[in-house]
């Protein structure tokens, strides 16, 4: 499934956090959204999912659904997002209980995902028992388990210490290997970015808009850190002088 | 020169002593009976612990003592179910619609300080001396903390689990019975720990304002027959229910909110 982005703006009130984002995510690739903090990011993404409403323009979507997808447009938050009194698997199961799904195949697919992302010895663990790596898996298995035919994914990492960052970096693209499934990938953080996507779309300071479009054109078997840091090197001189001045605004 | 490094403090961490609780406990009821024993105040005045022991047990073997408890018991449970069921029916309106939020916080915020004692003469006025004034005077003593409780419960839902839940296509009903209300418990029950005490006060007032049978009217028509020892085993019945509902509630807590 592809996602076009059409002329979109928005604003909160006077504020305005987006203007004029036009772009098209390609089915099967992972497009990296990044930028400054405050540059609006995670208000597109929200928008990419129809969980805000644009004050301009409009989104589409183009193609069908894989077959048996219960939720086509599907996100990873930053922050877990699990119902904190909720099991893991109860937790996974919250994502397919307003389906029409029989009980059977709700709990195959639950079954299913937790097995993939290695959590099925945690099935009735409670998230605050989870640390933070396990909670995200739980977040993306959730995610998995409805089958999506585009991925949104909320700066995935960040809340994430820099050791499970790089343990889910692997897992995630191992699973994005074995799926393939559209993704957008909202980071502040290069690497992830350099390391994950096709293409790396850089937003400027408030109000966002699309400074430049990389295509992270290494294989990503070849995605070392020595292979990466031209592109690297060219995506901060990009950004650090607007860097350095989101930081030091009044937010 | 090397010196043992100097230990600056622990941040006044404060540790469960249980022996120091047990002995307070004991050291003021026998320092009261030593007093009472001793003779220096009139029993009228200051009856000795042992004597309010004899009271209650007197009381409870003629019966009196369960006529009065069920009286009061009977006024706090109706009222409290009917203003707890109000109060939280409202309470989820305000946390959840923009409008009922608009038009329904300042005057519940307005509300709220009355001393609902205060209305139950008027409540009087309108059902009678009866049960059913004492009844409303506690229902609505319940009800504004209740709804409060409830609101703000709802309020401190993390937004990004109700946004997850859309983000799922999860229908609006569910998203209230499965993320919201389960997330406002917390708040809903300390709501129903304040509100459970209020309702303790009122009774106890409604019944001292005019009543045959419950504790606050025991308590009264003790005092007016200086009977002090029936009276402050009326104020121990008062204490134990107070403190059995706590326990009631702790034990809802610890139930239901085992995932915190």
């Amino acid at each position: 499934m592809r996602l076009i982005v059409e002329r979109v703006s928005h604003g909160y009130g006077a504020l305005e956090v987006l203007d004029d984002i036009s772009l098209t995510v390609e089915e099967g690739e992972i497009l990296a959204i990044i930028g400054p903090s405050g540059c609006g990011k995670s208000t597109l993404l929200g928008i990419l999912g129809g969980l805000l409403k644009p004050s301009k323009g409009r989104v589409l979507t183009d193609g069908s659904a894989p077959e048996g997808s219960l939720n086509p447009i599907t996100y990873i938050f930053q922050d877990f997002a699990l119902l904190p009194w909720r099991s893991v698997a109860g937790n996974v199961a919250f994502a397919l209980e307003h389906r029409r799904l029989g009980a059977r195949e709700r709990e195959a697919r639950i079954d299913e995902v937790l097995a993939k992302i290695g959590l099925r010895d945690f099935a009735s663990a409670l998230p605050r028992q989870l640390s933070g790596g396990m909670r995200q898996r739980v977040g993306i298995a959730r995610a998995l388990a409805v089958r999506p035919a585009i991925l949104l994914l909320d700066e995935p990492l960040s809340a994430l210490d820099a050791q499970t960052r790089e343990i889910l970096i692997e897992e995630f693209l191992a699973l994005w290997l074995a799926h393939r499934t559209t993704a957008v990938y909202v980071t502040h953080n290069l690497d992830e970015a350099l390391r994950l996507a096709d293409r790396v779309c850089v937003l400027s300071r408030r109000p966002g808009r699309i400074r430049e479009m990389v295509a992270v054109d290494v294989g990503r078997q070849d995605r070392t850190p020595a292979r990466l840091a031209p592109l690297r090197e060219r995506l901060w001189r990009s950004i650090q002088d607007e860097a350095r001045a989101a930081d030091r605004e009044y937010v | 020169m090397s010196e043992p490094l100097r230990f600056r403090g622990g941040g006044f961490v404060t540790r469960p002593k249980p022996i120091s609780s047990c002995l307070a406990g004991l050291a003021v009821v026998a320092i009261w009976q030593a007093v009472a024993s001793a003779g220096w105040v009139s029993p009228v005045f200051l009856p000795s612990p042992a004597g309010i022991a004899r009271a209650l047990a007197e009381m409870a073997l003629s019966g009196q003592l369960w006529r009065h408890l069920a009286a009061s018991l009977q006024r706090i449970l109706l009222g409290f179910a009917l203003g707890s069921a109000a109060g939280l029916a409202f309470g989820l309106a305000l946390g959840l619609l923009s409008h009922a939020r608009a038009a329904g916080l300042p005057i519940v915020s307005a509300l709220f300080p009355i001393p609902k004692i205060a209305l139950l003469p008027l409540f009087i006025l309108w059902f009678g001396i009866g049960e059913p004034s004492k009844v409303a005077t506690i229902a609505l003593g319940v009800f504004f903390p209740m709804a409060i409780a409830t609101y703000s419960g709802v309020d401190q839902v993390p937004r990004t689990l109700i946004r997850m839940a859309q983000s799922f296509d999860v229908p609006t009903h569910a998203v209230v019975a499965k993320v919201i209300l389960p997330g406002a418990l917390p708040g809903i029950l300390s709501g129903v720990r304040i509100s459970a005490s209020i309702a303790l006060i009122l009774v106890v007032a409604a019944e001292m304002i005019g009543a045959e049978f419950g504790v606050g009217a025991f308590i009264l028509t003790a005092g007016n027959l200086m009977r002090t020892e029936d009276l402050l085993a009326g104020v121990c019945l008062l204490s134990i229910l107070g403190l059995a509902v706590g326990f009631l509630v702790s034990l809802a807590e610890r139930r239901l909110l085992a995932w915190r």
